[in-house]
């Protein structure tokens, strides 16, 4: 009884096998693309909600959330910018959700998240809170305007 | 075999408790699905908030019940496998404390004083009855795995070369993870929550006291499930009418079990700041060991399915899916558990999607989660747990099954409306809509400039399948309480369907022994945790004050040198730099 069968084992040798080839093709693909939020230090700058135009097509957004609304509400970029979100709460834990980018972040009171996304197409992205925050919960949105081609930034905000 | 009345009594309020707050439960979830479809479009109804109702909800569905119930069921199994009782004063204890902690969050809630949902993250500040509550309710939960612990060392010293009983190894392994796991959501409540709501303390760190609860809440779910993986080796081959395929592989699954349902809380944290993305990725690996278990107890259970349906004269490769007893109202229990566990194929599949990071960032928060779970704890938790009540019941009291045909079909419905509300929401999930949402005010609202006629069509599926699961639960009560007020007929006995084992291995020393296991649980927990718990606790900057949900202004003032809320809306384009 206690022996193990010859098949048994070779079932266990090709499972084994496959498991250790799966495993290590998610390390290798998840160590050389790994997306998640990056973990910065908590600093005060952050609490100023802003959008900065780092080169053309490079901008950074200091994201504020609190009760209940997104600071800035609206962030208007060119097509084509690749986005900085440095994002964090005044007050509950709020959600940073851009459902057509695959944003996702909790804001978190001394913390800040971050991520970068490109924005190739023109359009008006919402960005919704999808952590319950209290009573208004259910109306914190904001939108992230993407709609002229990059070099004319400038005339616009003239 | 006969028990005594006092144990009687004990398993017949550790059963009737939860199942009658579960009215209030269920009311909410069905309710939920018709403030989010846009049925209606306002905060509350009947005097309960949108999201009064689902702390309630969460609360009273997902720990009130499921905690009540694995003790109950804990007493029950290792007085019928032992043939001893428990302790009655320390049951009894146990008992008292959870009725309390219970009562008093019951409270707190029903007042709306705590409104925070069942994660209660802070810095949203309940009343402190509520914490409190919540502490008691866990602390008498886990109160009776020391008296268990002592019957079953008295039991091996005189049984030192028989394998301890599959079911008595799920329970204590069951309630190992759960104490290891409440001590960290302890030490959130009683020291880092309950004195800030209590004012003593000015602020809170909320990464920490989210580790510290993600510590918890992942080991929650397989303390939610192990009571359901038990029936599934220990009775469903039995109801079947057949053998368990191998009683190794039960133990071997309940030892990984073991070792892997902790140290992996932090996949619910793929989104938050301040924990590195290495803690993330290793914790997130370690996920996926869980579907190890998963796999070898999906394989053992078909593999024992198909024998009792072959036993019964099935023909073919799968044949014995036709002949197994689906509307047998005298093995009603294995309806219910046949229905949880091909609803636990799409819970499983879904939870993969949730373990992967890059998956994880397109459904985190949104209506697919609950469409993931309501398969899992909605699903295979669920059913076993109304089953076995019913079961546990009746035959405990010598009470037949009031209506037993419709007994048996009420798993059926409940596990259609399921499929129809998952569907809903994962749909929904996936193009956006968030969870934990009143979205009948703002989303799902035509006269409100927020209005997203895109998930017009996940909610009404949700509120479709909310419909058929509320009457089947309806149809439950209407059971467990129509069986609870009839009258005596059968002599009582405590009696559970036990299983033999179609390959009944050689008992081997590893597979039925804690220590080495509870070391190798010691050591992956330190190497998966240390770090997570050393950022969390020193990443953040200031701790948070204490907010109400209904106001961006602190509780308490805040201390100068922190950010004050409540600043103008404003509107910002790019600033050239
Ligand atoms: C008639 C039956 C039920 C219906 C219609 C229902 C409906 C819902 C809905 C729509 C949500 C999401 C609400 C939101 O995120 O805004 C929800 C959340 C939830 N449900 Fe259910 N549910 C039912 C039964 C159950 C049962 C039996 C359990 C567990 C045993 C359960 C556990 C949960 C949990 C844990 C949550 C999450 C609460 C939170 O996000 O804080 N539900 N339910
Ligand atoms: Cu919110
Ligand atoms: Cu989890």
């Amino acid at each position: 009884m206690s022996a193990i069968d010859k098949s048994e084992k070779k079932v266990l040798l090709v499972t084994g096998s496959v498991l250790s080839l799966f495993i290590f093709s998610i390390l290798y693909a998840r160590g050389r693309n790994n997306d998640l939020p990056e973990c910065l230090p908590f600093n005060k700058t952050y609490l100023e909600p802003k959008v900065t135009r780092l080169d053309k097509e490079t901008y950074q957004v200091y994201a504020v959330a609190q009760m209940w609304q997104f600071q800035p509400s609206q962030i208007v970029v060119p097509v084509g910018s690749e986005v900085d979100f440095f994002v964090t709460s005044k007050d509950v834990v709020h959600g940073f959700n851009i459902t057509e980018k695959n944003v996702n972040m909790m804001a978190i009171y001394g913390n800040i998240n971050k991520t970068t996304v490109k924005f190739e197409k023109p359009g008006i992205y919402k960005i919704i809170c999808h952590e319950y925050c209290g009573i208004g919960h259910q109306g914190m949105q904001a939108e992230v305007i993407v709609n002229y081609p990059p070099g004319t930034i400038n005339n616009k905000n003239q | 075999m006969q028990i005594s009345k006092s144990l009687k009594r004990l398993i017949y309020w550790e059963l009737g408790i939860p199942i009658s707050l579960l009215t209030i439960g269920i009311y909410h979830g069905l309710m939920q699905t018709v403030y989010r479809s846009g049925v209606i479009h306002q905060s509350q109804f009947a005097h309960l908030d949108y999201y009064q109702g689902l702390t309630l909800h969460g609360v009273i569905n997902a720990v009130v019940l499921t905690s009540f119930f694995a003790v109950a069921f804990g007493h029950a199994t290792l007085t019928f496998y032992f043939k001893k009782e428990p302790n009655r004063k320390v049951a009894w204890l146990s008992f008292w404390l959870m009725t309390t902690g219970t009562l008093m969050a019951a409270w707190a809630m029903l007042s709306g004083k705590a409104s925070v949902l069942y994660t209660f993250y802070p810095p949203l500040k309940a009343h402190p009855l509520f914490y409190l509550g919540a502490a008691l309710l866990l602390v008498g939960s886990w109160i009776p795995l020391f008296d268990w612990a002592g019957m079953y060392m008295r039991w091996k010293k005189e049984n030192k070369e028989v394998k301890t009983p599959l079911a008595v190894l799920g329970t204590l392994v069951n309630f190992t993870i759960w104490f290891v796991c409440t001590l960290a959501v302890a030490y959130e409540v009683l020291v880092l929550l309950l004195p800030w709501a209590m004012g003593w303390k000015q602020t809170i760190n909320v990464t920490l006291a989210r580790t510290l609860f993600w510590f918890f809440g992942h080991a929650l779910v397989y303390f939610w499930l192990l009571p359901a993986y038990i029936m599934y080796y220990t009775m469903l081959p039995k109801l079947a009418g057949g053998k368990l395929y191998s009683d190794l592989a039960g133990r071997i699954a309940l030892f990984l079990f073991l070792i892997l349902s902790v140290p992996v809380g932090v996949h619910h944290q793929f989104s938050d700041p301040s924990i590195p993305k290495g803690v993330k990725l290793f914790q997130g690996l370690l996920t996926f060991g869980v579907v190890l278990p998963s796999f070898i107890t999906a394989f053992t259970i078909a593999a024992s399915l198909e024998y009792a349906g072959r036993r019964r004269g099935a023909k073919g490769l799968l044949g014995f899916f036709k002949k197994l007893p689906y509307l047998d109202p005298d093995q009603f229990l294995f309806a219910y558990l046949i229905c949880g566990l091909f609803l636990f194929i799409f819970g499983g599949l879904t939870g993969i999607v949730n373990a992967s990071g890059p998956l994880n960032a397109v459904i985190h928060n949104t209506a697919w989660l609950p469409g993931h779970f309501h398969m899992t704890v909605a699903g295979p938790v669920f059913l076993s747990i109304i089953g076995m009540s019913t079961y546990l019941y009746s035959t405990n009291s010598g009470k037949r099954i009031f209506l037993p045909q419709v007994n048996v079909i009420i798993p059926y419905l409940w596990t259609i409306g399921i499929l129809i509300f998952s569907t809903g929401l994962s749909w929904g999930g996936l193009i956006g809509e968030p969870r934990r949402t009143n979205l009948g005010m703002t989303y799902l609202n035509p006269k409100n400039e927020l209005f997203t006629p895109e998930w017009v069509p996940t909610t009404l599926l949700a509120l479709a399948g909310g419909i058929i699961m509320t009457i089947a639960a309806l149809l439950f009560f209407v059971v467990f309480f129509g069986t609870m007020f009839g009258r005596k007929k059968d002599e009582p006995k405590l009696d559970l369907p036990v299983s033999e084992a179609l390959h009944d291995e050689k008992r081997i020393a590893l597979f039925d022994t804690f220590k080495p296991w509870l070391v190798t649980m010691a050591i992956i927990l330190v190497i998966s945790y240390v770090p997570a718990f050393l950022s969390a606790a020193n990443n953040p900057a200031a701790g948070a004050p204490a907010f109400a949900p209904d106001n961006p202004v602190p509780v308490q003032p805040v201390p100068s040198d922190r950010p004050a809320a409540g600043s103008p809306k404003t509107s910002v384009t790019a600033e050239n730099k």
